[in-house]
């Protein structure tokens, strides 16, 4: 049996000082100088190691990012002059969908590699858009588990990408075809190529050598790949424009390709000269993609990528849908077909958490390609300055390669935990079982008809 | 005869308790209050306004100069402006002004808000009905209980008086012999382990238990010796950890509870984190000092509904008098544990919803593994009552359950009861910061073992807060059963024609 897989994680504290929730100021004047001050209560000890902070430069002297919340120093003053506010540069991180809870929560992962894990229960809204109505579902009594945290039971991350036949064929004992080339990942997660605006120093060496160091494949432009990064090796996914084909050399096992209505001649074009290389096809969904993904599936496309735009949804007008539900449609329509296993499903797009990982999967995915989680784990807050050409905050470009790689490495680490909690939950023992298994997932609008549409009648319109 | 057992060496507990209402002040100098008032140096301290506040927000103890600070949380705010005691108004000096405590919105989140946690510290701090000035019946999360209104007649019962009301809960529906226990609230404190929490919120916890002839739970730690005085209300927790599980623990107990999975993570084992492993507990446990202990899950003898019943079997042996109750979490499936469950031959079906719980958990699990509770309850109470089964099990609900409006609703969605958790820690002035599992434990000496943090607290306070808060939930909960004329809470199980959904066609409001 081969070695456990395990992603190795270290500490890699941020280089800059991370933007926190909760600051506590004085807002009054009308301190009585009581010299009892509760600040050196604090039971984190924050302002008593003021002192040590600036003198031996160790850390961040920030209260707003190190305040825990925990008000002990606001109630306990004398004259009551603290209080407590919300740091407006927190409000601002990110946006709608990378909400800074998210922002903060990947920041702590790449830093820790570390499950982020909390008591007093869940304080979140009751459902949302998107992947936040959809919950996964356990195993309880009466159906097999699988203790899979801290490795008790093993779970199995590993998934396949490349076509598998529907039936081997035999002559005499003999297979009668060679069956395509398949490339197996230890976990369900690639990185996305590096947009442009954050291709700047370390940045791209970062992602590639991390995705080196978990196993795991980056995509990058194939005609002007970023300084330092080679097209050779089984780690690196180079995407050519239809037009580059051939004129660039590459060692990679699997290449990448645009789509476009002859899209399966070039990839025929590929195989020619090299039938053991993989073709992706990357393909920008839209609200009618499934029938093209079906038609490329029947008509021998191995791998698809299919790309959503950064917030999960389909590239239209108005009313792209979100990948929860787009996703369910390529997939079922595979299904029904009988030629989903003809192809891998590579989603790219909206995939911010690690919960967005398995929910995917449980739609329809065979695996998924992160993208600006990357640049999260390297510190970035997506102020968008750079999208602007201005300088980047925090001089993302300058970070220490090691630096960057380990918190990538980290963030990812924290990730695959968090699949297997949720797989192990399910008493799910491998990650490919889980693909479209929506089985083990229980959706809003079903459960909602079920409870309260039988008993109070119709949802309002707009509810 | 009443037995004492000490809580430090100097001090001796009575274990009777009273259900008696009493003053149980805040344990910080400045209570947190939606509104800040403030005094300023121009004051003459004459007096005016302590003479009108009928909030008792301004204050002179006898013999004092000056008013003291002001106690503001209990202000009303700016709705007073239109009374006849407005002190901003009133005082001669112009010396008072009233604004917005900036750190009261910075408290909770949408599920437990501001105005929720303000409200169960008034009631803790009272014992009586929040102030109308704090939202108290429902949070902000959008969905589930938040959406959910009871459907009131306009016309009040004419034959029904309040003092008739019952509010006791049986939990024992099972002809077997066994002890027909009944509470007097529908409602019984969850399993916090010692370990996760500080003994002298566990002693109260099992304090006010006995005080309102109701329960609380060991939790998955072991069963402290401190807690037997009160043994008669203390529930034995079996979990997949079987940390402190003895036959003695299992004998002195009227209710053994079976911890299969937990709502606040669901479908993994529970987690002591290190830093919480002393060597108290570490004893308990029989384990190593400053180990994280994660409990496996599930059981690992159980896997099918047979495995379950020799499980029970197990424990009705070794307690010939002692009801079984099965906490399970909340799965798709749920409504048929339930009745996997009471064929075993459990006498209460625990189903803990995904949303709630107190211990650490990590956050994806919180948020994303099995159902909200509103879903599960009325799914089992169907399921039970389609196999003709309703009528000899205990439905309880428990995971989300943070006012006695929740309970009624959990109870009118088919539940018989409800066990609440968080809701008891937010009395002993839990600010839900979340950062209860590492470190030295809750900053605020409730979920702690630290030796100096435990301080923090006393028994005393804890079991004061918590009878004030029963006794206020007890109070509003007859409250709304006279409102929808009922003389009983279990004539309200299942009524889900008294239910709206602000969502839903049928809500006349909203």
């Amino acid at each position: 049996m081969p070695a456990k897989y395990h992603i190795h994680t270290h500490s890699a504290p941020p280089r800059q000082r991370p933007v926190g929730k909760l600051g506590i100021v004085d807002w009054r004047e009308d301190c009585s100088n009581c010299h009892n001050c509760v600040k050196r209560d604090c039971v984190y000890g924050f302002y008593r190691d003021e002192a040590k902070t600036l003198r031996e430069e160790i850390g961040f002297l920030d209260y707003i990012y190190q305040c825990k919340g925990c008000l002990t120093c606001v109630q306990n003053c004398t004259k009551g002059v603290l209080t407590r506010v919300v740091n407006p540069e927190y409000e601002r991180l990110g946006d709608k969908y990378y909400t800074p809870e998210i922002i903060m929560s990947n920041w702590y992962q790449a830093e820790t590699g570390s499950i982020p894990v909390s008591g007093s229960g869940y304080g979140g809204p009751f459902s949302g858009p998107g992947f936040d109505s959809m919950w996964t579902d356990m195993s309880e009594i009466v159906r097999p588990t699988r203790d899979g945290i801290h490795g008790r039971e093993y779970i199995n991350t590993s998934v396949d990408i490349g076509r598998k036949l529907l039936e081997l064929p035999f002559k005499e004992n003999q297979l009668t075809v060679t069956p395509p080339p398949l490339m197996e990942i230890p976990i369900p997660i690639i990185f996305e190529g590096v947009p442009q605006r954050f291709q700047r120093g370390n940045v791209v060496k970062c992602v590639a050598k991390a995705a080196a160091e978990i196993g795991t494949l980056f995509i990058t432009d194939a005609n002007n790949p970023p300084a330092g990064v080679s097209l050779d090796g089984g780690y690196v996914l180079p995407f050519f424009a239809s037009e580059d084909v051939g004129k660039v050399q590459t060692t990679a096992p699997m290449i990448m390709i645009p789509y476009s209505e002859d899209v399966l001649a070039l990839q025929a074009r590929i195989k020619a000269e090299n039938p053991n290389r993989l073709v992706a096809i990357r393909v920008d969904v839209v609200p009618d993609s499934a029938q093209e993904v079906c038609r490329l599936t029947r008509e021998g496309a191995e791998v698809i990528e299919l790309v959503f735009d950064p917030h999960g949804r389909e590239h239209a007008a108005t009313g792209g849908r979100h990948v929860r539900d787009a996703l369910r449609d390529i997939h079922k329509a595979l299904v029904k077909e009988g030629i989903r296993d003809l192809v891998t499903l590579i989603v790219s797009g909206g995939i911010a958490q690690a919960e967005h990982v398995a929910k995917a999967i449980i739609c329809g995915a065979d695996l998924v390609a992160i993208d600006l989680p990357l640049m999260i784990a390297l510190e970035c807050r997506l102020c968008g300055e750079c999208v602007r050409g201005e300088r980047c905050p925090i001089d993302m470009p300058d970070i220490d390669e090691k630096l960057g790689v380990q918190r990538i490495v980290n963030m990812m680490g924290a990730w695959r935990n968090q699949l297997l909690e949720l797989l192990g939950a399910m008493g799910i023992r491998e990650v490919r079982r889980l693909r479209g298994e929506v089985g083990r997932c229980m959706f809003f609008e079903d459960l909602e008809a079920a409870t309260f549409g039988r008993l109070f009648g119709k949802r309002k319109v707009g509810a | 005869m009443s037995i004492t057992v000490s809580a430090s060496p100097t001090v001796q507990i009575d274990t009777e308790v009273s259900r008696e209402v009493k003053p149980a002040r805040p344990r910080y100098r400045n209570e947190i209050g939606k509104y800040s008032i403030h005094r300023d140096s121009h004051c003459l301290a004459c007096g005016k306004c302590v003479s009108i506040c009928p909030d008792e927000v301004h204050i002179r103890p006898e013999g004092y100069r000056q008013p003291l600070r002001p106690l503001d949380y209990r202000c009303i705010g700016f709705d007073c402006e239109k009374t006849d005691h407005y002190c901003v108004a009133a005082c001669p000096a112009g010396a008072l002004s009233l604004s917005v405590n900036p750190a009261f919105e910075t408290m909770g989140d949408c599920r437990w808000t501001p105005d929720l946690i303000a409200s169960t510290w008034a009631m803790a701090e009272t014992g009586k009905r929040p102030p109308a000035h704090l939202e108290f019946e429902t949070g902000a999360s959008g969905g589930g209980f938040d959406k959910l209104r009871f459907r009131f007649p306009e016309t009040r019962p004419k034959d029904l008086r309040r003092e008739d009301i019952s509010t006791e809960l049986l939990l024992n529906r099972r002809n077997d012999g066994r002890p027909k226990v009944k509470i007097d609230v529908p409602w019984y404190g969850g399993g916090m382990s010692f370990g996760s929490t500080n003994i002298r919120a566990l002693l109260g916890k099992a304090r006010v238990a006995k005080a309102w002839n109701s329960f609380t739970c060991t939790g998955e730690g072991g069963y402290p010796e401190r807690m037997i005085p009160y043994a008669d209300h203390v529930i034995t927790q079996v979990a997949t950890g079987l940390f402190g599980v003895r036959e003695e623990t299992i004998a002195r107990a009227r209710l053994v509870e079976f911890k299969y999975a937990q709502g606040a993570k669901p479908g993994l084992g529970g987690h002591l984190l290190g830093d919480k492993n002393t060597p108290e507990v570490a004893a308990m446990r029989e384990a190593v000092v400053g180990t994280s202990l994660f409990s496996p899950f599930p059981f690992h003898s159980v896997y099918s509904i047979e495995d379950h019943k020799k499980h029970l079997d197990w424990i009705a042996h070794v307690n010939p008098r002692a009801l079984l109750s099965a906490k399970v979490s909340t799965p798709g499936d749920v409504d048929m544990v339930a009745v996997g469950v009471y064929c075993a031959g459990a006498h209460i079906v625990h189903i803990d919803g995904s949303y709630g719980g107190t211990g650490a958990a990590p956050n994806i699990a919180k948020k994303n593994i099995a159902m909200p509770i509103e879903y599960a309850i009325n799914s089992c109470h169907r399921f039970l009552s389609d196999e003709g089964v309703r009528d000899e099990i205990t439905l309880i609900a428990s995971g989300g359950i943070r006012t006695v409006y929740d309970v009624a609703k959990a109870i009118a969605l088919g539940a018989d009861g409800a066990v609440i958790g968080t809701a008891e820690l937010v009395a002993l002035e839990c600010i839900r910061c979340g950062c209860c599992e590492s470190g030295r434990g809750c900053p605020r000496g409730i979920c702690t073992t630290d030796n100096e943090l435990l301080e923090l607290v006393s028994i005393e306070w804890c079991t004061q807060r918590l009878v004030n808060m029963y006794h206020a939930w007890r109070e509003m909960l007859v409250d709304i059963l006279y409102r929808l004329g009922l003389d009983s809470v279990s004539a309200l199980r299942g009524r889900t024609d008294l239910l709206m959904h602000l969502d839903y066609e049928n809500a006349t409001e909203g």
